[in-house]
């Protein structure tokens, strides 16, 4: 079953997916398999042979009826920690031209919004992110790489994102993280989920490793903003 | 008990660790995967005394040749591959006991495109975020996260006694013919295409091009078209069995291995008791749609889950 909130993309709507999501988690419906947010859209999968479609309807309609009474569901400030430019970023030069500006320029337009994450979707971790400044848009390359490697940094359009995994891809990389988005052998497989706010920050190479080997020795917190 | 172990001889042309998918994290982006034919590899596992859940190998098109190192029950249901030991015919839909030294292999293909072949005990790989579900674009789950391939060697779990001989009801097996009807429910877009589309969908027949696998299944048939012209909706969660049209008009089958979301209009949505028939149809058949109304649908899966639970706790 599908529950729409509203026909737009914009942060209103989708805190109403938020909040509904979390009405039905906390209702518990028995025969409620998953619950899968989008934009402007919750989708809904459940058991017909545990609960048929009218009584389902049932119970999302009293979830509904709370939504006045919720809170805003808690949503995490992660800081994510970029190697801007350089083999990390091919494409960071190909950016700032496009737009006018100096490599800096771009890197200090990049770092200086922040981003909800609207939802999941794509790839197993791939964030789709708002917020991103007008004036970076710059459209996909000409020729897809074959492999952008995990972690790298792009724009497409007037979108910004991080590759979850290794993939062929056309985004413009203007860096690469060394936190790694998506740890299927870890507890918590998933290091951002719908709903958070994202900030960039730039590092150096030194940086990058000494992040990427306290990462890996789970020694590191993305919600612990960076000493600047 | 001794351990027992099945060796990989030959790996016929895609052959996968597959069980009920890796269900909680779709809002993480991550597909479900598992098995296409839920029900036949439930029946499968079913037939060796296994949870019905448990992880089988999905075999596509052609069977696998597959050694046993030590004695086993196992069963395999779903496409009909004539399933072997020692060159001798097994059948399909029923328990087979095999000896160490046993070679299970497959003649050609008589009937639908996926079989399920389940062994007592289950197959003992490492369970990725709580599945055995082999994901293959993001390398992981089932064995090293890859189709098995000659030389694989694979445990089997602790297997239980003598399985009960049991025999599977006719209702639960399902007759694998691709003039069958697929029953279809209106999907969220619906009104967006025009009424041509719309007969056409249920008129005429679909070809179920080359360019299918577990991600879903390209049609070919009457192009199906929005009236305003837009062929993009904003990115919604798309369950198995959404028929998606992108702009040329030529919709596609969501399958087991689809992502998470998608940004075509959805058409419509097949009839989940229907999913085992589409999950047997190969490149080049032919199908055909037809309508079912919401509630009919959701009586005909009751009656199927409820014969299965009556099969599995016989």
């Amino acid at each position: 079953m599908i529950i729409r909130t509203g026909n737009d993309i914009s942060p209103a709507t989708n805190l109403l997916v938020q909040k509904m999501l979390l009405l039905i988690e906390r209702q518990n419906i028995s025969g409620v398999v998953e619950l899968v947010p989008a934009y402007n859209e919750l989708l809904v999968y459940y058991k017909a042979e545990i609960i048929d479609y009218k009584t389902l309807l049932k119970q999302l309609r009293h979830a509904e009826s709370q939504m006045e009474n919720i809170a805003n569901p808690e949503a995490a400030q992660l800081y994510i920690p970029v190697l801007y430019g350089g083999e990390a970023g091919p494409d960071l030069k190909e950016v700032a031209q496009n737009n006018g500006f100096s490599t800096s320029e771009v890197i200090r337009r990049h770092t200086g919004n922040t981003y909800p994450v609207y939802m999941l979707g794509f790839a197993p971790g791939f964030c789709y992110l708002g917020g991103m400044d007008e004036q970076l848009a710059t459209p996909r390359k000409r020729e897809p790489r074959l492999k952008i490697p995990a972690g790298s940094v792009g724009i497409a359009g007037t979108q910004t994102g991080i590759y979850p995994i290794d993939s062929p891809g056309g985004w413009q990389i203007i860096g690469q993280t060394p936190l790694k988005l998506f740890n299927p052998e870890q507890q918590k497989p998933f290091l951002i989920r719908a709903g958070d706010q994202v900030n960039f920050y730039a590092i150096d190479k030194v940086d990058f490793l000494k992040i990427q080997i306290a990462f890996e020795a789970d020694n590191f917190n993305p919600e612990t903003p960076p000493v600047r | 008990m001794n351990k027992s172990a099945i060796i990989i001889e030959e790996a016929g042309l895609l052959s996968t660790l597959q069980d009920m998918g890796r269900y909680g994290y779709q809002r993480f982006g991550m597909p479900v995967s598992g098995a296409m034919d839920q029900l036949s590899m439930q029946l499968a596992n079913i037939l060796v005394g296994n949870h019905p859940g448990a992880a089988c190998i999905e075999a596509t098109l052609t069977g696998p040749s597959i050694r046993f190192t030590a004695a086993a029950y196992i069963a395999v249901c779903g496409a009909d591959m004539q399933p072997q030991i020692n060159a001798k015919p097994a059948g399909n839909n029923r328990l087979i006991s095999v000896k160490a030294g046993d070679l299970l292999s497959f003649g050609s293909l008589r009937s639908g495109c996926r079989a399920y072949i389940a062994f007592s005990g289950g197959v003992a790989v490492k369970p990725v975020m709580g599945s055995q579900s082999t994901y293959l674009a993001a390398g992981i789950g089932g064995h090293k996260g890859r189709a098995l391939k000659q030389g694989d060697e694979l445990e089997l779990g602790e297997a239980p006694k003598r399985p009960v001989q049991k025999k599977i009801p006719k209702p639960l097996l399902v007759e694998y013919n691709p003039d069958k009807p697929i029953r279809i429910l209106p999907g969220p877009e619906i009104h967006r295409f025009g009424f041509d589309s719309i007969r056409n969908l249920l008129t005429n027949s679909y070809m179920v091009s080359t360019q299918s696998n577990r991600m879903g299944y390209r049609l070919q048939g009457e192009p199906l078209i929005t009236t305003d012209e837009k062929a993009d909706i904003i990115s919604s969660g798309i369950p198995m069995g959404t028929l998606q049209v992108p702009a040329n008009g030529q919709p596609i089958l969501l399958m087991a291995d689809r992502q998470t979301t998608g940004g075509y209009p959805r058409i419509a949505l097949l009839a989940s008791v229907d999913l085992t028939h589409a999950a047997q149809l190969k490149p080049g058949d032919q199908l055909n749609f037809s309508e079912i109304k919401l509630e009919k649908a959701q009586l005909l899966i009751r009656e199927r889950q409820r014969l299965l639970a009556a099969f599995a706790s016989f």
